[in-house]
Parts: structure tokens; sequence; C-alpha cells
């Protein structure tokens, strides 16, 4: 009764195009804004920040950009935890060089970046499809960790090998370093997640998405119609990159502060981002939310549950935590494949008619 | 009467009447072999603009090499493959989608995810210019260029009467309707030359009457030319201006219909005689 559509129609094909074209969900959506924006930076904490609402907000970036590649353009990848690496030597190499350049700017340029190598590494796509792709983009993976590793000009001749942000700031306000405020942290992830969330939306709705997801659902069909299938692949892999670096750029600089590649970028990164893809559905936005905060939430609150709640020792708990997330991500690939955006539709579809059956 | 180089022909009128245009593809002694296997021997025809021609032929003729050589997948090792007036180079598919030339395929190919409205905006891929940085922001000109494709794309979903399933995923669709919805894409792409690999095949009388009028409509209307090839020999027969056999990978035949019925290879062809 409350979630409807009924006499809300549309008199223009705009109306008929926009996101939310019904006005619940629009509101809703408004409201998220408003509280996101306007109320969670004055009650966020160290811990909220660091445990939950950053990481969330990070691989919410990160999934949005394997979910280009993968959920709408059908390119299977595996070299996710590499491009992120890419974003976060960039960034750190242009703070070290440039260090009156803006962050921001900094961030942006390591995503272009990343976009270029992640062109590079997608020109496979255009020979080989499916696993095999998967299997050479893992080469990427694995390739430029160990670049990232051997070439000591990257981390600035270390002697650790390790790289950690310089302090920098945004309009006066310290944003990374030791000294920095939770909801700063917070701030700045959530501007980046904002913008990329809605450029993806315009880039998939229009025909940029519709020749991605062409090639996605029949590549021969794709050509004949006029989808250059050069362009379409490597554009995908382009713009993924460049979400994927910006997120790997904000993970080291905003939340890490200081990284050693193979612990932060290594190939379980890679797979931690495509379990948050395929859970929250592929081929969709919202899911990429979605599968993000499944993912960082579930263990915090598995912590707190076994721990907290339940007091358990913390080893035990700790190993008990990766046994529960394996089995639901199981249960969940089962019970509903399309992920959590599908489950989503379907409560909505449900919601429509309740509380009547038909 | 009209503008076209030396290989172009001059056009006719059909028995119905109607006024068709000069040649606008025309295949020159086209041979495509896979290996040993000769699938087009040596076939020329042409095709004229404004006209609805049919290729026939039992079973592996080489009907489909043939569609194929026209819309780019294939790259025959002899032959010419002129279009307006001009000697094609070799092309891939998506390069002669660009230059008007617009296919359904014999075993649905549509965009199985995206809804019928996604599928038939995709044929008007090759007519939206603008650049990515402006759909990304998603101001001006993207948004404005997508308002007027859609436009044009709900002119064609009323012209084949699918306006109640535009939301729905088209892997939901009923056989019938994919095949409609896959007429719609191609149309969208406001072909100079429509190629329809079997548009009825399976399908039941019904459907095919409904698809035969739709294709006679297209030609009417829109004033499209079609190459059409179709087993059901009743429906070619009736809608078709001028027809093609083929019989393993060689012209038999090539005239209008009733010329056509008349060949005694073509009969052979269908009726049966010893190779021998």
């Amino acid at each position: 009764m409350l979630y409807r559509e009924a006499g809300d129609f549309k008199t223009s094909y705009a109306e008929d195009n926009q996101t939310f074209p019904i006005k619940f969900d629009r509101y809703a959506y408004y409201l998220l804004l408003v509280a996101a924006f306007g109320v969670v930076p004055f009650f966020i904490n160290d811990y909220w920040a660091n445990a939950v609402l950053v990481p969330f907000l990070i691989y919410a970036i990160a999934t949005i950009g394997l979910n280009i590649l993968i959920g709408y353009c059908g390119q299977l990848s595996l070299g996710t935890g590499g491009f992120m690496a890419v974003g976060a030597f960039a960034s750190y190499k242009l703070m070290t060089a440039f260090p009156e350049v803006s962050i921001i700017v900094h961030i942006l340029l390591a995503g272009g970046i990343t976009a270029l190598v992640g062109m590079a590494f997608g020109l496979p796509s255009l020979r080989i499809k499916g696993f095999y792709l998967a299997v050479a983009t893992l080469a990427a993976q694995f390739f430029l960790v160990w670049l990232f590793n051997r070439v000591p000009w990257f981390y600035n001749y270390s002697a650790s090998g390790q790289i950690s942000a310089p302090e920098r700031s945004v309009f006066g306000i310290n944003v990374t370093g030791p000294n920095v405020d939770a909801w700063a942290q917070y701030m700045v992830c959530l501007v980046f997640v904002f913008a990329s969330a809605w450029l993806a939306r315009n880039l998939t709705r229009g025909t940029m998405g519709r020749s991605w997801m062409a090639i996605r659902d029949m590549d021969i069909a794709a050509e004949i119609i006029g989808v250059n299938p050069l362009k379409a692949k490597l554009t995908a892999f382009a713009v993924s990159s460049f979400f994927i670096g910006i997120a790997g750029a904000l993970l080291f600089t905003v939340y890490l502060g200081a990284a050693e590649v193979g612990e932060a970028f290594g190939i379980q990164k890679s797979f931690l981002v495509l379990f948050m893809v395929i859970i929250g559905g592929l081929g969709s936005i919202f899911g990429s939310f979605a599968g993000a905060a499944f993912m960082v939430l579930l263990p915090v609150l598995l912590k707190n549950v076994l721990v907290g709640g339940m007091n358990w020792p913390t080893d035990v708990a700790a190993h008990f935590q990766f046994v529960i997330v394996g089995a639901l991500i199981i249960a969940f690939l089962i019970l509903e494949p399309h992920g959590l955006a599908q489950l989503w539709r379907v409560a909505k579809e449900k919601l429509r008619l309740w509380p009547f059956p038909h | 009467m009209n503008t076209m180089t030396e290989n172009s022909t001059v056009g006719y009128v059909t028995d119905d009447g109607r006024q068709i245009g000069g040649t606008i593809m025309e295949m020159k002694n086209i041979t495509l072999r896979f290996g040993g296997v000769v699938a087009i021997e040596n076939i020329s025809f042409d095709i004229h603009e404004g006209e609805i021609r049919a290729i026939i032929g039992p079973n592996g003729a080489g009907k489909s090499s043939m569609l194929n050589v026209i819309s780019g997948f294939y790259h025959p090792q002899e032959g010419e493959v002129w279009f307006n007036g001009k000697k094609r180079p070799s092309m891939k598919p998506f390069e002669v989608a660009e230059q008007g030339i617009a296919r359904t395929f014999q075993n649905i190919a549509l965009f199985k995810g995206m809804t019928t409205l996604d599928n038939i905006m995709t044929g008007r891929l090759t007519k939206m210019k603008t650049g990515m940085l402006s759909q990304a922001i998603w101001w001006g000109k993207a948004a404005k260029e997508e308002e007027e494709h859609r436009q044009k794309v709900e002119e064609i979903i009323d012209f084949l009467e699918i306006q109640a399933i535009r939301k729905t995923p088209v892997g939901r669709l009923p056989y019938g309707l994919q095949k409609r919805v896959e007429l719609g894409r191609a149309l969208a792409a406001e072909p100079k030359l429509l190629l329809l690999d079997e548009p009825m095949a399976g399908m039941n009388v019904e459907e095919k009457e409904d698809m035969s009028r739709f294709i006679l409509d297209v030609n009417d209307e829109f004033g499209t030319t079609i190459a059409l090839i179709e087993h059901d020999m009743g429906v070619v027969m009736d809608i078709s201006d001028r027809v093609v056999v083929m019989d393993y990978g060689k012209k038999i035949g090539d005239g209008t219909p009733s010329e056509v019925l008349a060949n005694q290879e073509v009969i052979d062809a269908y009726l049966g005689v010893s190779h021998d």
C-alpha cells in the first residue's frame, strides 16, 4: 500500500528514463543522500569509520568498477588487486613528486593512469573470452604486484619496501596521514562514491552501456548492428580500471595510510571484489553497494556477535568467521544466483501489491 | 532516371505496379571456400532498390553463407561486392552496419538480458554520436539525443505492435515476439538494405502471416530494400519480387517467382533427381 506506482504517470521520455522512476524510490534516495552527507558526518566516530563505513565506501567504488567490466560488458577479470595497486602506487608517486598539487587531483590522475594500464591488459580480451580471459587478467595481477615489489623506484627506495601516505589536506582539513579525523576520511570517500555511482549509472544507461551489454549478451549480433568490439571492450576496461584505480588510491591514502603491495593488493583482494560483484548482483549499480556492504559488514557483525555476544575466544571466532562467511556465500549463490540486487527487485515487486496476494 | 554509376541498371515495374529502382547491391562472381569445401561457387546476382529479393535453396545450398558474405562475417576468396555503386573493400561486420545494412539471424540473436526497448535502442547505435564524457554527465547533448532516438524507437514499437512488452527482458518473451523484436532492432538502424535470415522459421501459420505482413509493410512504408532467405515456398512466392535459387553452392535459377517455378533445374533440385 505504501509502496506503489499507481497514479504516477510519465508524460515525457525524460521522465520515463530517470534513475528512480517511482516516486517512493526517489524520495527514499534523496533521504539517504541527506542522511549520508548531512547527518552521519556529525555522529561518526573512529570505530565506525575505520571498521565499517570507510572500507564499505571504498570497496563500493571498486565493486562498481568491476561490475562494469564483468556485469555489464561480460569480460571476466581477476586483476582487480593489481589494478588497485596501480592506483595506490600512482597516487603515492604523484603525492611525493608534486606535493603542492591537491590530493583530489592526484587521486583522479591515479584513476586515469590505472585506466591506461587496464586498457593495455584488456587487449587480450579481443581474442579470448571467459575463463581464458580470467587467466590472462590473473597474469596482470601477479605481474603488477611483482613489479611494485621489485622496482624500488615505485616505493621511492624506502628500506622496508612499504609506501606510506604523507599528510595532505583539502580545504585546510587533513584527509591523509596520522592526524586525520574520522569524518574527514568518511566525507572524502563519500564524495568519490557518489560521483562514481552517478557516472557509472549515466554511462550504463546510454549508448555506451548498451554497447557493453550487447557485447556481453551476444557479441556476434552486437557487431552486426554496428558495435565496434575493440572500442566497446577497451572502453569497458578503461572505465572499470578508472574506478578500481580510484578505489586503490583511496584505500592506500585515506584508509590504510601505509601499504605493502603483496599484502594490501594481493590476489585475495581480487577475489574479495569479485565476490562483492557476484553477491551484489551482476549488472547492477545498487548491487555493487549491496555486495560491498555484505562483504564488509558481515565479518564485523559476526565478530561482534561471537566475541562480544557469546564470549568466544578471539582466535576461535576468527576461524569460525571464515567458515560462516564461506558457507553463507555458497548458500547465497545457490538460493539467489542473481545476487542481492535481484532479491531487492523481487521484494519491490511484492511490496507493490502488499497486502494483497495478487 | 538517376545518378547511378556504370554498373547500375535501370529499374523495372513489378506485376502489381510498383516502380523498382536501380541496382543497390551487386554480387559479382563470388566464390567462398572453407578449406577444401566450396560453399559458394562463382555466383553473381543483383538486388534492386526497393525490391524484395528472396534467396532460396535446399539445406546446405550456401544461402546463409551468402548472407554472411554480404554482412561481412565471411570474406570471399574471389569476386566483388558492389554496394551503392561502389566496390566494397573487405569490411568488418560493424563497418558494414555503418554503411546501412542490417540483418536478423536464423537463430534469434537478441540481447537476452536487456529489455525490448533497450534491444531496439541498440539498433540505433550507428546513429548516436555523443561522446563518452557527455554521456557520463548525462547533460545536454547525451540526454537530448537519447530522447530523440527514443522517439524513433517508439515509432518502430508502434509499427510492430509490441508496446505492451516494451520493458520486458526479451529472454522471457515467446519465440514469435522475439522474432518481431529482432526485426525491430534491425529496422531501428533505418537500413538501406535489410537482410532477413529465415524470418519465419519455426512459426505457425498465423505468426507467419503476421510476419509476412510486417515485411511487406516495411518494404511499402519505409521503402526498404529487403533480401530474405526462407524455406516456406508459399510465402516466398507470395511476397518476393525476384528469387535467386541456389543448390550446392551454385546458382541454378534467377527471376520472378513464376519464372523460377517453371525452371526445370529448380524443380529437379527441390523434387530431387539422381545426381549421377
